[in-house]
């Protein structure tokens, strides 16, 4: 082979191209290294149907029991309150919507912070009569407001985030859940923007997460539901999973879930100090550097991978495309294009600025090279945008 | 587009309806000094962003939201 011909192109673009920063893991983590071994060996393990009863069946079942062990003593739950679901959405739709049709003869109404995430809004929409609690300018919920909505009459179900997936505050799940046994009132808690962070707050009385949020696959949800907690699911309803999720559960993927899970509760402690500490670092870089930014949700009391804020007069969508060819993956809140026409219920709520918004997020393999370098390249992003519009 | 229209005692008027997010803002940030401290400027607005945005520019530069109706916000200049 004297002439090899057009040499390929792709290795010259990678060499322009910059190097990238994936700062969006609220949104997902990539597959967490302890779980891509379990997950490959769980494939040819755990392919079978985990209710028959043949060997390959019972190999199966054993994994997806194991899965279950694990995730419970994780989430402070037991095994057999613990229930794997096609995902973190699914999750809460099923626990929102089964809790309040068990509760019918009790109430209709469904209370819930004006910040959870969507699956809870939509889910409380469709079970019964939604009865929204506002929240501080941090982002919390109104404790007295929400006591007050959870003591009236005719409550099926109170739903409270442990910690919020946009702004990072944490919620007083603690509180809240005093003051729904208090009223007899179940307390569903969406710890999926926590669970690999933080201690879940005791007191609910069901639980969902989802495991891609904490290097897990994608396609698996959990929710945990209390013993005492009646369900009634709305569909056709069968033996797996106790109704609650129908069809053959992904037991390799759930396995996997399981293996992540377990990593991050051991690595949690030392990813909070790190990240914590180049959060509260970023955010007074971010201040410091960027004239007319907004920097919301509690500066101590949160998340510890967690950081967003808004620029004043910016277009969020402008900002995030900026950001990608420079080579951060990061999130926003903002609805500045035709594309979303609503900004983000959660800062809206919030009462803070919604345009221009970004979210960063630190993941386990997130470097500091990587937070750096977004706190350098970022002032110049935003100038550069403001000026495209005149400023 | 000056007018003192429906009693409001406004000194000026910005019609911002069909313009997305951060337009109407960035509009209100330019033109507030056409107006004396203490006077009124009313912004139309109908994009669903400036329903939060408008009060939390307000508030960060210090301006006092009067009233906002529908997609009518009244801001009255405060330096």
């Amino acid at each position: 082979m004297t002439d090899s011909g057009p040499s390929p192109r792709l290795s010259a673009r990678e060499s322009r191209r910059p190097a990238r920063a994936y700062l969006d893991a609220a949104s997902s983590e990539p597959l967490h290294p302890a779980a891509r071994e379990v997950l490959v060996e769980a494939l040819d393990a755990g392919w079978a149907d985990p209710a028959r009863l043949h060997h390959e069946g019972r190999t199966a079942r054993l994994l997806l029991d194991n899965a279950r062990e694990v995730i419970a003593n994780a989430l402070g739950a037991r095994p057999d309150e613990v229930r794997f679901t096609s995902s973190g959405t699914t999750a809460v739709h099923a626990g929102v919507t089964a809790i309040a049709a068990a509760r019918r003869r009790t109430g209709v109404r469904v209370v819930h912070s004006a910040v959870e995430h969507s699956a809870v809004l939509h889910a409380a929409a469709v079970a019964g009569e939604p009865d929204e609690v506002g929240v501080d300018r941090l982002g919390r919920v109104d404790l007295a407001a929400f006591a007050d909505a959870v003591g009236r009459p005719g409550v099926a179900l109170a739903a409270l985030q442990s910690a919020n997936h946009e702004v990072g505050t944490r919620q007083p799940v603690a509180q809240a859940a005093e003051v729904c046994t208090a009223s007899g009132v179940p307390l569903l808690v969406d710890a999926a923007a926590s669970v690999a962070r933080d201690n879940v707050p005791p007191g609910w009385s069901a639980l969902t997460a989802s495991a891609h949020k904490w290097g897990g696959p994608a396609g698996v949800g959990v929710l945990a539901v209390r013993k005492p907690v009646r369900l009634l699911p709305r569909w056709p309803v069968e033996e797996r999973e106790d109704g609650l999720s129908p069809g053959h559960p992904d037991v390799p993927a759930v396995l996997a879930a399981a293996a992540a899970l377990q990593a991050r509760r051991s690595e949690a402690a030392e990813l909070d100090a790190r990240h914590r500490d180049w959060v509260a670092g970023l955010r007074k870089r971010i201040a410091a550097d960027v004239p007319d930014v907004e920097l919301t949700g509690d500066p101590d009391d949160r998340l510890p991978h967690v950081l967003t804020f808004s620029c004043l007069y910016v277009d969020g969508e402008a900002l995030v495309t900026a950001l990608d060819a420079e080579g951060f993956a990061v999130s926003s809140g903002s609805a500045c294009t035709a594309s979303t026409l609503r900004p983000s219920h959660v800062l809206a709520a919030m009462g803070v600025l919604t345009h221009g918004n970004v979210r960063v997020s630190l993941g386990r393999t997130t470097t500091y090279d990587e937070v750096d370098r977004f706190g350098f390249v970022l002032p110049g992003l935003v100038r550069r945008i403001r000026a495209e519009a005149g400023l | 587009m000056s007018s003192q229209d429906d009693g409001d005692d406004v000194a000026l008027e910005l019609d911002c309806r069909g313009m997305l997010c951060p337009l109407p803002v960035i509009t209100l940030a330019r033109r507030i000094s056409e107006v004396e401290v203490g006077e009124r400027i009313a912004v139309l607005a109908d994009d669903p962003a400036a329903s939060a945005d408008i009060p939390a520019w307000c508030r960060m530069r210090a301006h006092t939201l009067l009233e906002s109706t529908a997609d009518r916000y009244l801001v009255e200049r405060t330096h």
